[in-house]
């Protein structure tokens, strides 16, 4: 959901009018790139779960078994040993030797993994597809099937950076796929010259994609689609598709169709709030080496030309919220803790079942059987007795209970923060919470007026819920700062206690009249509110402080100073600013902390 | 313990409805009943196991295939002939854990006879029947994340524990919850065919008709099913009509008019809104008996087809109900 429908609205018709290919048509063609020669290519992203992409997918499928080469699902929930194979358990002990079997990577070589959910596909197994990726014609190749929704739902980076076609079939509304040839039969094509090379690395530049892969990608792409059309070699059309369908989808920026490459590349996307300095763009000086010359011949105008008609419609959107497109910060959940009673299953680990810990069976007997005929013979038993254990066997389970962030927010709701903004305040709470499921995290709400400070809202992920707590919110009154920082710790100490990992938010204009008691005098409460900050920041508490003030003065800064918590004056921001601004400073310290 | 029997639930007569629409035509894709505690849901999804007519499966397969699914699956299923058997109707609780919901090794056959033997789980025997969920919105979410993968290919595929096993498991999903604890993935929201929203009766004539219900029920449970067995039993051959009558309604083209203009303009994206919308006011007018797939027939399945699906507008207060009635006021006045 974009928060800014305006900024959408205009990206679509920039991108929707004419010229535009029609999202279905484009992935077929790139399945069939893909097919022709699925290891070179990596992969295919299919993105938005749809009747469509169900098509198109068991078309996938069909192709490649037909031909002899495996397309096999990976269920998110795989273990390591299916994954990479292992000891074969059930064989090794009636055998009573160790029986190796092959994991499933293996088993696809040549072939393609499906992955169902690729958008909540753990890291771990996300590093190991992309170690096997890189094994090329040994390894396997990805379909990814991607059913994210929010921009920062998508597959783990490493994997679809690895993928040469990105598809977004969320908005197709076809419900049949047409053949999609057999495998394999890339002919193999005359290679590209080195003026079409030059021009795939400037429109690479226009859009602002550093990597060097896509343009190995769109290089393969454009000599398998003029082989695909039986043509001698790559062509101005064949360029065009692989622009359309490598590049397009991996812009950063959009391209300036009539300046020369390097002036859209400096041009920094416009935002109030501090833009968080995308960690690919580092290697400036590698692409000033390969950038050619910034000739603007008309094939070059013509590709960038293509690649904004296919731009992804919510690029702008993003980009005016100062955010590089679709980069998955993993999700905002809070700390992984590792538990040895509930949550997903990690691996096991040596140890004794006790303590709450719970005995691992099959990863024990994997852990015995090498040893069988050794201890046999120690102990002299015979080879159908039973088995014999070791106390150093021992595995117990793991699991992973991810601690739920928690973003608590205090607001001020006296007289002197106007009315106005509330209403914004809880239009940016109720954006938050809306989105919140993606990352499944909770919001508390603290208001603080005319000498009480009340928690309106206690942790929740229920939207319902927050909208009717906060319809009640009353403004007006005094400022008792102090009451309201010192109800924002507790509450925020109360998260800790309950192992979740709390951030606070605090949104006022800084100006406090009333005291920790609630009696008025200004000095005391200023007093009072710093000595409130402080003791935030002792308890190592993360915290942002939203000046909300029409004219921001110096007490809103001094407050973060006190808290160790990020200051932004924000006069004049509408609730979806207010919230981007907030998602914003989040994923930048959550990026900062991994 | 006697089941409470379909026919003898008070009112909700949309949440009824929509569970018999899901029973005539599995493919809806499930009903999501949102609502407080102590609003029958429960009650109604569990009385509706059993009223479904008996399914034939092959006699010794441990996952109830039909023929079709044996020729798909020859590796798991077993052989034998065609038998009768009840509709599968399991109750996942949501502490389960993931092995018990996807199947593991079979550890006393692995240690007695070393063989490689997968144990089925929860989905394995909900498959051509109900998997009904309570409480789904507080489901974990790796659990949810499984449930998604199998709601929508059909086939449970498990790689672990040195097993390399693939079944099919298709059901319909019946979720329950109430969205005042916790909202609901939107991936899985939209994998529902229906949606409806449940109230506590307000009325005190209905109130005091549950309590005297109950309180009858509870002393003699089984005189009391005995009470209601024709209704129930009439409500079996109403859904029994209504799949062998499926087949034969086919909607109009003008039909499909209305149901792309009713999506477009309550804004609900893709695809699935306009094909559940159809299934389901075909499944309708075949639990009804009707001749033919007629206007009314999708304009009663609107709310519960299209509910979930309209784009969130957060800073919009007017619920999703009003909004489809208010374009369907607009269109078909």
């Amino acid at each position: 959901m974009s928060p800014a429908p305006a900024s959408h609205a205009l990206a679509n018709a920039a991108t929707g009018a004419e010229g535009s290919a029609d999202p279905f048509s484009d992935a077929v063609i790139a399945c069939r790139l893909f097919l022709a020669a699925p290891q070179s290519f990596g992969g295919i992203v299919l993105r938005g779960a749809s009747p469509a992409r169900d098509a198109l997918v068991a078309a996938l499928q069909d192709a490649l078994t037909s031909s002899g080469r495996a397309a096999r699902r990976l269920p998110g929930h795989v273990d390591d040993a299916r994954l990479l194979g292992g000891i074969d358990i059930a064989a090794s002990l009636a055998s009573g030797r160790t029986v190796t079997e092959t994991g499933l990577i293996a088993q696809a070589r040549g072939g393609a993994l499906i992955v169902p959910m690729a958008e909540r596909l753990e890291a771990g197994i996300a590093g190991r597809l992309a170690q096997a990726l890189d094994e090329g014609e040994d390894g396997p190749a990805l379909i990814l099937l991607d059913d994210g929704i929010e921009a920062d739902e998508t597959p783990p980076e490493s994997l679809r950076e690895r993928c040469a076609f990105w598809c977004d079939l969320s908005a197709a509304r076809e419900g049949a796929c047409p053949p999609l040839g057999a495998p394999g039969a890339m002919a193999d094509g005359a290679p590209l010259d080195d003026v079409a090379r030059a021009v795939l690395v400037s429109v690479a530049g226009a859009l602002g994609i550093a990597s060097v892969r896509p343009l190995l990608f769109a290089q393969g792409a454009a000599r398998v689609h003029a082989a695909l059309a039986g043509r001698d070699g790559p062509g101005e059309a064949d360029l065009a598709a692989a622009v359309r369908l490598v590049l397009a989808p991996r812009a950063t920026q959009l391209p300036e169709l009539d300046a020369p490459p390097e002036d859209a590349h400096e041009d920094a996307p416009e935002s109030e709030p501090p833009p968080p300095e995308p960690p690919e763009d580092g290697p400036d000086e590698d692409k000033a080496e390969t950038e050619p010359e910034p000739g603007d011949t008309p094939l070059e105008e013509m590709l960038i030309e293509a690649a904004a008609a296919a731009l992804p419609p919510d690029l702008l959107a993003q980009l005016a919220q100062g955010r590089a497109p679709r980069r998955s910060g993993g999700g905002g959940t809070g700390k992984r803790r590792k538990s040895g009673l509930r949550g997903k299953p990690l691996g096991a680990r040596p140890g004794m079942p006790r303590g709450g810990a719970r005995l691992a069976l099959i990863d024990t007997l994997r852990a015995a059987v090498p040893w069988q005929e050794v201890r046999r013979r120690e102990v002299g038993a015979r080879g159908d007795g039973p088995i014999q254990m070791r106390k150093e066997d021992l595995r117990v389970r793991r699991f992973e209970d991810k601690a739920a962030r928690v973003t608590i927010f205090a607001l001020d709701a006296s007289g002197s923060a106007a009315a106005a903004r509330l209403a914004e305040a809880k239009g940016a709470v109720e954006l938050m919470l809306a989105q919140a499921y993606v990352t499944r995290s909770e919001v508390a709400v603290i208001a603080f007026r005319a000498g009480e400070a009340e928690l309106l809202l206690p942790p929740t992920r229920s939207l319902t819920r927050a909208r009717r707590a906060l319809s009640e919110l009353p403004g007006g009154g005094g400022t008792p700062l102090a009451m309201g920082l010192n109800a924002a710790r507790e509450c925020a100490e109360m998260v800790m206690k309950r192992g979740r990992s709390p951030s606070l938010v605090i949104l006022t204009d800084g100006r406090a009249n009333l005291d920790a008691l609630g009696q008025p005098g200004r000095r005391k409460a200023a007093e009072d509110a710093e000595a409130a900050a402080k003791a935030i920041a002792r308890e190592g508490i993360e915290g942002l402080v939203i000046d909300i003030s029409a004219r921001a003065g110096p007490e809103g800064a001094r407050l973060a100073e006190a808290m160790q918590a990020r200051y932004l004056a924000l006069p004049r921001a509408d609730a979806g600013t207010l919230a981007g601004a907030i998602n914003l400073v989040e994923n930048a310290r959550r990026e900062k902390a991994a | 313990m006697a089941r409470f029997p379909f026919s003898a639930i008070v009112g909700q007569d949309e949440m009824k409805q929509a569970l018999l629409i899901a029973a005539v035509d599995p493919a809806i894709g499930g009903v999501m009943v949102f609502g407080d505690r102590g609003t029958g849901k429960s009650t109604a999804a569990r009385a509706l196991a059993r009223l479904l007519p008996a399914i034939t499966a092959i006699q010794d397969c441990p996952y109830g295939c039909s023929k079709e699914d044996q020729a798909r699956y020859p590796e798991v299923c077993g052989s034998g002939p065609l038998r009768k058997r009840p509709v599968p109707f399991v109750d996942m609780p949501l502490g389960a854990t993931e092995d018990r919901v996807i199947g593991s090794l079979d550890l006393e056959r692995a240690l007695r006879a070393g063989e490689k033997a997968f144990e089925p789980g929860l989905l394995a025997k909900a498959h051509r029947g109900f998997l009904y969920i309570d409480e789904i919105n507080l489901l974990e979410d790796h659990l949810v994340d499984l449930l998604l993968d199998v709601a929508a290919s059909g086939e449970n595929v498990v790689e672990r524990e040195g097993l390399s096993v693939r079944h099919p498991a298709r059901f319909v999903l019946i979720g329950s919850g109430n969205p005042e604890e916790g909202e609901l993935r939107p991936q899985l929201l939209d994998r529902f065919g229906l949606s409806v929203e449940v109230r506590t009766p307000a009325e005190i004539e209905t109130r005091v008709a549950i309590m005297r219900l109950v309180a009858e029920q509870e002393r003699d449970p089984e005189a009391f099913a005995e009470k209601w067995a024709d209704e129930d039993e009439a409500i079996l051959k109403q859904v029994a009509r209504g799949k062998a009558k499926l087949a034969k309604l086919e909607p109009g083209d003008d039909l499909l008019m209305d149901a792309a203009h009713l999506c477009l303009a309550v804004g609900a994206d893709g695809l699935r809104g306009e094909l559940t919308l159809m299934r389901a006011a075909r499944a309708l007018a075949a639990l009804k008996g009707a001749k033919a797939v007629r206007r009314e027939h999708l304009i009663e399945v609107a709310p519960s087809a299209l509910r979930h699906r309209l784009r969130r507008d957060v800073l919009d207060e007017t619920g999703s109900t009003a909004r489809i009635t208010r374009a369907i006021d607009e269109l078909f006045g």
